[in-house]
């Protein structure tokens, strides 16, 4: 039995290791999004807790856990409680498989592609639960376009991925980042990576395409019966999700934990502090599109997901499998 | 291993337990998402013996795309009302006779497939797929579906096509009078179609055809 425990208690350890700085780089970069917003908008941003403001998220996050939690009455009370829970669980859940060098990952499983994406694909209950359960119009509306909207871009998002797979030969995700050593698939495959950003923005509900909670039709969508902690757990878990596929971006497409050149300055960094560069330059660029532009309408939403995206991708499919045929460089072979 | 045969007990637990609460909660609603429970224990059960990538499928169409689309229709439903419709009216029992001969089907069905697993080793034998253990389950997974299955795997996939657009064509009508946006026809328009410059004369006002 003893064996056992060590066991549980390393692998518990792992965990921790793993979800407690993502917590707190949630927390931070939900300020970095303030702040990167507020200077595009000439404005100053939270500044105020703690040195450049760095202290505003815990503050905020005082705050969420002390207000009341409000259940309303005529509400579906375990879904309603549920709902939250299962969307910051989701959205923890699959950092498991991300690698952060080659030999820094939780669990290296064979695919873990396939993971992530059942994962991402599971994230949509959350909302459609909460959205339910309210039993109230406008989060049930927001629920229901966001259902919508979710299971749209991920057709896309899955078809990309096909797309990165055929060059790879592989569903593990070390494979993938070591695939990339030669080169970046941002480099042969860059509509597939427009395509991939514009997915994840749709994906995680970002502006432009946060019509779920578009504060002008709809109060706050899906959240808004939510308050106090449960309301800042959905919060948490959409910043979570936005963190993943930024780190899904960058190992699909920017070589993962790979440094951009093979020369002195940049092979000393470890190769974690790459990863983590990358997810940062792609979060950055989330936060300047939420920035510069306006919301979209909801059929062009879908129009765009569905009549351009779906075809253009499932063309690139085609032609990067007859490129790899024709010129002998499928692998595997 | 005994870690292991834990971890089977529970999942199956939860997959059976589940499966029963989807028959017999009163909510419509509640039922799928017992379904979808199921769902989910079913694809940790298949991880759990080696078939990683069928648990993940599982995953991903059966919960992420289908229980989704369930979900929505019966969400739509007022479900109070129908519970009234289907238990309260006098003829329900009328739907006694026809549930019981599906699952009289149904049980028949399962005991031909139980009792059909006796000749599992044989049936194995008569199969001529050479598996190669060295590879991960994907692998061999796609060198015999594309190889040996092909023309089967190709068919199931017009038959999903076929359904999809008989759906698609039962459920389309052309409206009239819907205002529908037209991207090309927006782009292309020009100001000579546009605009139009009319000398008005004065207090005899201009008559518009619209």
């Amino acid at each position: 039995m003893p064996e056992y425990a060590s066991i549980l208690f390393s692998e518990v350890l792992k965990i921790l290791m793993l979800l407690v700085p993502v917590l707190v780089s949630v927390a931070m970069i939900v300020w970095l999004d303030r702040r990167v917003w507020a200077f595009v908008q000439k404005r100053r941003g939270p500044n105020v807790v703690g040195p450049f403001g760095l202290l505003q998220s815990l503050a905020d996050a005082l705050k969420y856990i002390f207000k009341e939690i409000i259940i309303p009455a005529s509400s579906n009370k375990v879904i309603f409680i549920l709902a939250p829970i299962i969307t910051m669980t989701l959205a923890l859940i699959s950092w498991a498989v991300i690698p952060f060098s080659e030999d820094f990952v939780l669990a290296d499983i064979n695919v873990g592609i396939l993971y992530l994406f059942a994962v991402s694909s599971l994230g949509v209950y959350g909302i459609i639960m909460g959205g339910w359960a309210s039993n109230s119009k406008y989060p049930f509306l927001g629920a229901i376009r966001s259902a919508a909207q979710m299971v749209s871009y991920e057709v896309s998002i899955g078809i990309i991925i096909i797309n990165v797979l055929l060059c790879v030969g592989s569903l593990n995700l070390s494979d993938i980042v070591k695939a990339q050593e030669s080169i970046w698939y941002i480099i042969p495959l860059f509509p597939m990576f427009v395509i991939f950003f514009i997915s994840a923005l749709a994906e995680t509900n970002r502006p432009p395409f946060d019509l779920p909670e578009a504060e002008a039709e709809l109060v706050a969508g899906y959240q808004t019966e939510y308050s106090g902690m449960m309301y800042a757990m959905f919060w948490l878990g959409e910043y979570a999700n936005i963190l993943l596929m930024c780190a899904l971006g960058s190992i699909l497409f920017l070589g993962g934990w790979l440094s951009p050149i093979n020369i002195f300055p940049f092979n000393v960094i470890p190769s974690p502090m790459w990863l983590i560069l990358k997810i940062l330059l792609l979060f950055i660029l989330f936060a300047l599109v939420k920035a510069i532009v306006p919301r979209y309408r909801y059929d062009q939403l879908m129009r765009l997901g569905w009549k351009v995206f779906l075809p253009l991708s499932l063309t690139w499919v085609v032609l990067t499998a007859g490129y790899l045929m024709y010129f002998d460089l499928l692998p595997g072979n | 291993m005994i870690a292991h045969a834990v971890v089977f007990y529970i999942f199956s637990l939860i997959a059976i337990v589940s499966a029963i609460m989807v028959t017999v909660s009163r909510n419509t609603v509640h039922s799928v998402f017992f379904l979808i429970l199921d769902f989910i224990s079913i694809s940790c059960l298949f991880i759990m013996i080696g078939a990683e990538f069928l648990g993940m499928i599982m995953l991903i169409v059966y919960v992420g795309a289908v229980a989704v689309l369930f979900l929505f229709v019966v969400m739509m439903l007022n479900v109070a009302q129908q519970k009234n419709e289907w238990f309260v009216a006098s003829d329900s029992s009328s739907h006694i006779p026809i549930g019981l001969l599906v699952s009289l089907v149904i049980f028949s069905e399962l005991l031909i497939v139980i009792g059909g697993w006796k000749y599992k080793a044989e049936l194995q034998d008569s199969i001529n797929i050479n598996l190669n253990l060295n590879l991960t389950n994907t692998q061999s997974l796609g060198s015999v579906i594309y190889t040996d299955y092909v023309h089967l795997f190709q068919l199931s996939g017009m038959v999903l096509l076929v359904a999809m657009i008989g759906a698609i064509v039962l459920t389309f009508r052309k409206r009239s009078g819907v205002k529908t946006q037209s991207y090309l026809r927006q782009i292309s328009r020009e100001r000579n179609e546009g605009v139009e410059l009319i000398d008005v004369e004065t207090k005899k006002g201009v008559k518009i055809d619209a």
